[in-house]
């Protein structure tokens, strides 16, 4: 006799959070268009204000088909619960205000998001908390940067753009030993590819924008709390760990346990910040998570096909993607992505800047703007958008040359993919 | 709160409210290898309704000093040693799983001072699957992950938490992973080995709510007829559709039974 499983995730990203509306017998999730809810009584109204009763009383706070799409997350992540915000942004801030106050710290990759790295460079100081920027392939480096004001260590699983891939084992190892917390931004791997929580990260942040929805038509968030890290033992945390007159003195680590992170960012940061994600965006995203297997499935071998036919062709320079022997993490990508490192990758045209331009300008199918991890291909130049307002050091450290082009390899037949990539190739070289 | 029990370090976890001396006390025992936390969507409201809340963490457990006690009974005097460190003469309790072994057993041989008996999950006797107590006595992982899934039902298993946005079975299983070296298969064995537990039912004085899961895999519903009828004033309900841990699974529904009889 074997014993029992989990629910496997290929069933999860169709049913977790979810069951058949018990009323009208609906399958899908449906969407529960509305701020409020009635309350049976003016006790029960009464505590669930209080946390006495669990339940929804205001979309800002919860509701019924986001719920379900948070529910969807944590499963997928292997964590203990999920809140889905606004935006990835929303999410990633929800977290820090979550965690710290003014005067806190946070050591952070330098090769990340450049909105991540606004967020910390330039917004998060105005409210007193500072940010270090460490390279993501030296866990030294982060032991390194650690102060007694330190509240977070953060870095994405697929450092942007440069494709870094942290060590999460061992700078989880180095947050745990200083009474730290890790959270890694998932938003390239997404689950199927990756799942942070089982390398010793303690949250993780998406931008469920991506991959996640994978149609490019809805914005969207999420934090997910692993319930590992052991607030009360750190002692740093004392949202975490004191009473919050918020809620008549609440102790979160001691009503909640494990659950602790999650309930107060929901109970404090959605209700007071009120950055929630709409109920049809929630729907929405649902329906990309659905395929969600499939569909990075299919991403990873158009990217891999994408790579080997760049990688060979005259005019590019380089390309730089995990998979390949020459990355520098090569390895450590084949232990923790081992379906893959993902379908968005960097790569040189000769010719820098111009060659790069009239490249881009020179595609039919790969669609030029500023998202990735949409099921149509997508191409950006960073240096002149998403990374623009980093000054050139910043730039430098994090890895983007004049020239480089960024690639999120969509689901169209790869025959028509490389006839583009060629086309335009062709074309950037044209008065060279 | 931290309670001294026999000069060592206890807890009870009291529903965000003071202990006040002289109002009714309700005890919350959790199950084995978990803690206080398991009752975070039941105790809040009573102890914002006028009673005092003592979720504990049984010794070996959360907050609670070791080692952890190999019999129910050590258990039932351990939860009666806190009600006397508190002077609290009479009290009502509920419990879970093995927990609700150390309530019947504590109401069976205290009746004086058991005013009200709440028994979730429970069975006398209630038998352990050897895989599971060979596995939890290695101290393998298997055990928790056992636990967890037996624990609950198949709509359990894909969520639906009334608690929005709450991954019932990842935190249960985190919780189960957070206890410490042998404690899950100590309360395992201890509640495997309470087989007379029967012969008491009789003793127990105080009105009895049997509160059970239709879809329970560890303690089946129909494995507490037997101690259903047993028990001078016990009436049984039976949760539809709800598994083993049916405080995360049907929070409300937990919590409206209990106050039918609290």
């Amino acid at each position: 006799m074997s014993g029992p499983h989990y629910i496997k995730p290929d069933t999860l990203s169709l049913h977790a959070g979810q069951r058949p509306d018990p009323v009208h017998g609906a399958r899908a999730v449906p969407i529960y268009q509305t701020t409020s809810y009635v309350f049976d009584d003016t006790d029960q109204a009464a505590a669930l204000f209080n946390l006495e009763r669990a339940g929804h009383l205001y979309s800002r706070i919860s509701n019924p088909t986001t719920a379900v799409l948070e529910e969807r997350i944590a499963a997928l992540e292997g964590g203990v619960g999920a809140i889905c915000t606004a935006s990835g942004q929303a999410a990633l801030s929800l977290a820090v205000m979550t965690l710290m106050d003014a005067g806190s710290h946070i050591v952070s990759s330098q090769s990340i998001y450049g909105g991540s790295h606004n967020l910390f460079a330039h917004t998060l100081p105005r409210f007193g908390i500072e940010t270090s920027f460490v390279n993501p392939r030296d866990p030294q480096a982060f032991a390194a940067a650690i102060k007694p004001n330190t509240r977070l260590l953060f870095a994405e699983t697929l450092g942007n753009p440069g494709l870094e891939v942290p060590d999460m084992e061992a700078i989880s190892q180095i947050a745990h030993d200083q009474g730290l917390p890790l959270m890694i931004d998932n938003t390239f791997a997404t689950p199927y590819l990756c799942r942070p929580l089982e390398w010793g990260a303690d949250l993780v942040h998406q931008s469920i924008t991506k991959f996640m929805g994978g149609h490019g038509i809805a914005i969207g968030g999420a934090i997910v709390d692993g319930g590992r890290f052991d607030w009360e033992a750190s002692g740093k945390f004392p949202t975490l760990t004191e009473p919050y007159a918020g809620y008549h003195g609440i102790d979160y680590v001691e009503e909640f346990g494990p659950q602790a992170f999650i309930m107060r960012a929901r109970t404090e940061g959605l209700r007071d910040f009120g950055a929630c994600l709409s109920p049809t965006n929630a729907f929405h995203i649902l329906q990309g998570i659905e395929t969600l297997p499939v569909r990075m499935a299919r991403h990873v071998e158009n990217a891999r096909a994408i790579v080997a036919f760049l990688n060979d062709h005259e005019t590019v320079e380089w390309v730089t993607w995990p998979e390949l022997p020459e990355h520098p993490d090569h390895e450590l990508a084949a232990r923790m992505l081992p379906k893959g490192p993902g379908a968005i990758f960097s790569f040189g045209i000769k010719g820098g800047r111009a060659a790069g331009k009239r490249f881009i300008e020179g595609l039919r199918l790969f669609s030029h703007l500023a998202n990735v991890g949409d099921a149509k291909s997508l191409v950006i130049h960073p240096g002149s958008t998403t990374h623009q307002q980093m000054d050139a050091e910043s730039m430098k450290a994090a890895g983007i040359t004049e020239g480089l082009v960024r690639l999120s390899v969509g689901l169209e037949d790869i025959d028509d993919l490389r006839d583009d990539l060629a086309n335009a190739l062709k074309a950037s070289q044209r008065g060279a | 709160m931290d309670i001294t029990v026999g000069g060592k370090a206890g807890f009870a976890a009291t529903g965000g409210q003071p202990f006040k001396a002289g109002q009714p006390t309700i005890v919350f025992i959790h199950g084995g290898g978990l803690d206080h936390s398991v009752w975070a969507l039941q105790t809040r409201y009573f102890a914002y309704h006028g009673r005092n809340v003592l979720a504990v963490d049984l010794p070996g457990h959360g907050r609670t000093a070791g080692p952890v006690l190999t019999t129910i009974e050590a258990n039932a005097d351990w939860v009666m040693a806190l009600l006397d460190a508190l002077d609290v003469e009479t009290a009502a309790l509920v419990g879970h799983s093995m927990g609700s072994l150390v309530a019947f057993d504590a109401a069976a041989r205290y009746p004086a001072r058991i005013t009200a008996l709440a028994l979730l999950g429970t069975s006398i006797p209630m038998p352990v699957a050897d895989m599971l107590l060979d596995s939890a006595a290695e101290g393998e992982h298997a055990a928790f992950d056992m636990v967890t899934l037996w624990g609950h039902s198949r709509d359990g298993q894909t969520g639906s938490n009334r608690a929005p946005g709450l991954w019932m079975t990842g935190a249960a299983v985190t919780l189960l992973e957070r206890s410490g070296p042998g404690v899950l298969h100590a309360c395992l064995k201890a509640a495997n080995d309470y087989r007379h537990g029967l012969d008491l039912a009789g003793d127990i004085t105080c009105p009895t709510l049997l509160l059970l899961g239709e879809r329970d895999a560890m303690t089946p519903a129909k494995a507490a007829k037997p101690l259903a009828a047993a028990i001078p004033d016990a009436r049984v309900t039976i949760l539809p559709a709800c598994g083993h841990m049916m405080m995360s699974e049907q929070p409300d529904q937990v919590l409206d039974e209990l106050i039918s009889i609290l």
